[in-house]
């Protein structure tokens, strides 16, 4: 396996993505990025950078803060912003709770994951934004594999893969009607190692938490949990430290850590090559039901 | 490390999505907690073998029903080459979706059953694969396990296959069999023991020997523009890029252009990806070309090399692949976008509706969905496209329903020409 490694990342794919990109700068009046703080988003930003060299990137990024964020992730954040100057557009989840439109969620696996679509939608409405940029990739799940690169939605934020729109060529439809909008996934054809190599191969920066470091742990369903105090435990789970690092970087309560002292690039290239458990196998909220993601997904979720 | 696009099709029960299944465990890109996912659900479903086709089969829907619904994007890699299959239903009402999965791709790779043989539905598949002049057709005939590995049998089905395909392919075209068993994995990445008879390459092999060369380097130069790169800043007060994806041929710095519709001329400067500037450009990638001159250039208006100019196309004569429940008809005004240009359309005739099974041509004053028919149309704008048998990347199109802003057709250009032509179409 490990002759992958030295793999080089296929150069067509940042083509393909900043087409898409400038496609959408050109055809939508209010787009936004969708940021994360994780690695894909972290590469949509690359991509744009790119896309409209040497003008700043012609739009806003949005962060949805769901206030259960790592650290680290939200430091990287603001200092990308500044390096960049970009305009980015944080929203809070806290807001939305606030305001009475969701619920906390209770019990020990309670997450503010499904809470952040509403404060998502809310934000879409009110910068009245006609497309967004997001970093989903098909080989993530099987849901996804079946979305377009333009993937319209109505009007609540809605997926319906029966009515997808067949897109073709490289031509992109990017006509909607009034009160929908549009959800569009420029790096749909990378995989996980094809970002991993971009990364290496452009030297991006990404932030502590996806290299190994000692962090404070609990172990629950044969999955390591990183402690915080967002995370709801029982008397029986044993707060212990531990070297780990995270694989995908959504939310502190539902972001599984994989034991690791990869910490570089290189190294955890070489893991994930050699890992038996797919990027998404650590995210805690997929593993709800076979077809959790499909569902949110009709929900408006990311 | 470059990539390569295929497209699968077959009809139900064809084992389509278990021949994908079986490429991905056998190059291992499947991970131990998916494979585990789908041998426990193997396992409640009562059968006794991993179902390698539940890595594919998506949405609830086609887990229920057990058959796929829409085109479903698969990766996996070797070495050597990035691969990208678009897996399409084999359901006469899904040809759609076969064009949708199909127009990017160049290779595409059939299914057969080794006990049914060649059917309805392979001639559509192969119709398909050759209207959009996918240069390389795999057949794969699955199943041979099921008909005791005979030679004789796929060897009739060669056959039968190949008095169908003379007809349509074109030239250049090339088409291969390989005779496999995706369950158990016989002639897709590893060779069978069980049809020495064989002597050809496995699936996987075909695949890594494929020549990518479209020769899009050696056709006309064209870039689309996209996008004015225009920063406004200081440093960068007078800066005025041409952004854009090349869609054939080669741009260098030095190159006289034409701007269309426009037909100023001016030289390029520079040639910029990113942070640093190339001598020159090939197609498939995104650059920003820089002009000697302040010319009259915006969104979708394109730059060709001087001398190979395409004609400004009022009227055009294509093949159209209808996707919409609503019907086309005859005197409707869509919206056609050819790269990022979009213009009014008229469809002017129908020519005839084509029977892919048959090749029967048939009159008609509507288009249904799945309906491909040769169609003409009056332009309300030149668009600057070249014929998709000369020049794949730059002679499709698409239909958009100004009512519902829907993708409703495709469109292959066969005839281009300045203005509606002195002698009418007879049907």
């Amino acid at each position: 396996m490990s002759v992958l490694s030295k793999r080089k990342f296929p150069r067509q794919l940042e083509d393909e993505a900043i087409y898409i990109i400038r496609e959408v700068a050109a055809q939508f009046d209010r787009p936004a990025l969708l940021f994360s703080g994780g690695k894909d988003s972290i590469t949509l930003v690359r991509l744009a950078q790119k896309a409209f060299y040497p003008a700043r990137i012609p739009f806003p990024l949005l962060h949805i803060d769901t206030g259960h964020n790592f650290p680290e992730t939200i430091e990287f954040r603001d200092q990308l912003a500044k390096e960049l100057h970009l305009n980015m557009e944080v929203r809070y989840v806290q807001d939305s709770i606030n305001q009475g439109k969701v619920k906390e969620e209770t019990g020990k696996y309670a997450s503010r994951n499904a809470l952040q679509t509403v404060t998502l939608l809310d934000a879409i409405e009110e910068l009245k934004l006609d497309a967004c940029i997001g970093g989903a990739r098909r080989d993530e799940e099987k849901a996804r594999a079946k979305e377009r690169i333009f993937s319209v939605r109505d009007e609540f934020g809605q997926w319906d893969a029966k009515r997808q729109r067949p897109e073709l060529f490289d031509i992109l439809n990017g006509k909607i009607n009034v009160g929908e909008n549009v959800r569009v996934f420029p790096i749909s054809n990378w995989t996980e190692l094809d970002v991993w190599n971009y990364i290496r191969e452009e030297g991006i920066g990404i932030p502590s938490v996806y290299y190994a470091h000692e962090r404070e742990i609990i172990e629950r369903d044969g999955m390591i949990w990183p402690y915080s105090e967002y995370l709801h435990t029982t008397p029986d789970e044993i707060v212990q430290r531990r070297v780990v690092r995270f694989r995908t970087v959504g939310d502190m309560t539902c972001t599984a850590a994989v034991e690791s002292y990869a910490n570089n690039i290189d190294g955890i290239i070489e893991e994930i090559l050699s890992a038996v458990i797919s990027e998404r196998g650590a995210r805690i909220d997929d593993k709800r039901s076979e077809a959790a993601m499909e569902k949110r997904k009709q929900e408006g979720y990311f | 490390m470059d990539i390569l696009r295929l497209n699968t099709a077959g009809s139900v029960d064809d084992g389509k999505s278990t021949l994908i299944g079986r490429l991905l465990f056998d190059t291992q890109s499947i991970p131990q907690d998916k494979l585990e996912a789908i041998a426990a659900s193997s396992q409640r479903k009562g059968l006794d073998f991993v179902d390698l086709s539940l890595l594919t089969d998506g949405l609830i829907a086609e887990r229920e029903q057990g058959i796929t619904i829409d085109v479903a994007h698969v990766y996996f890699s070797t070495p050597t080459r990035k691969y990208i299959i678009a897996d399409s239903p084999g359901h006469v009402e899904y040809t759609r979706n076969m064009v949708t999965g199909a127009s990017t791709a160049q290779v595409s790779i059939i299914l057969i059953d080794s006990r049914h043989g060649v059917v309805e539905q392979t001639y559509r598949h192969f119709f398909i694969s050759t209207l959009l002049r996918i240069p390389k057709v795999l057949v794969c005939v699955n199943k041979m396990d099921l008909v005791n590995f005979s030679q004789d049998v796929f060897s009739n089905i060669v056959s039968d296959f190949y008095a169908f395909a003379e007809k349509i392919k074109f030239e250049g075209q090339i088409i291969d069999f390989i005779p496999v068993c995706s369950l158990h994995g016989d002639n897709i990445a590893k060779g069978s023991d069980r049809m020495p008879w064989y002597e050809g390459k496995t699936l996987l092999q075909e695949l890594e020997t494929t020549n990518l060369k479209e020769n899009n380097d050696e056709l006309p130069a064209r870039m689309p523009v996209q996008y004015v790169v225009r920063p406004r800043t200081d440093e960068f007060h007078d800066y005025r890029g041409y952004a854009g994806k090349i869609s054939s041929g080669i741009f260098k710095v030095g190159d006289t252009v034409t701007a269309l519709p426009s037909e100023q001329t001016s030289v390029i400067k520079k040639i910029q990806k990113f942070e640093s500037s190339l001598d020159e450009a090939h197609s498939k990638e995104s650059v920003t070309l820089l002009l000697t001159d302040d010319i009259d250039i915006s969104r979708g208006n394109m730059l060709v090399k001087k001398g190979q100019e395409p004609i400004a196309a009022k009227y055009i004569v294509a093949h159209v692949c209808w996707m919409a429940h609503e019907p086309l008809s005859i005197g409707k005004v869509y919206w056609l976008q050819h790269g990022n240009q979009l213009v009014k359309a008229k469809i002017d005739a129908i020519q005839h509706v084509i029977v892919p099974d048959t090749l029967e041509h048939q009159s008609a004053t509507q288009l249904k969905l799945n309906d491909i028919a040769v169609l003409s149309l009056k332009l309300a704008h030149p668009i600057f496209a070249d014929t998709f048998a000369t020049n794949r990347s730059n002679g499709g199109f698409i239909c958009v329903d100004p009512g519902t802003n829907n993708t409703v057709g495709v469109g292959f250009i066969e005839e281009l020409y300045e203005s509606v032509p002195v002698q009418e179409f007879a049907i």
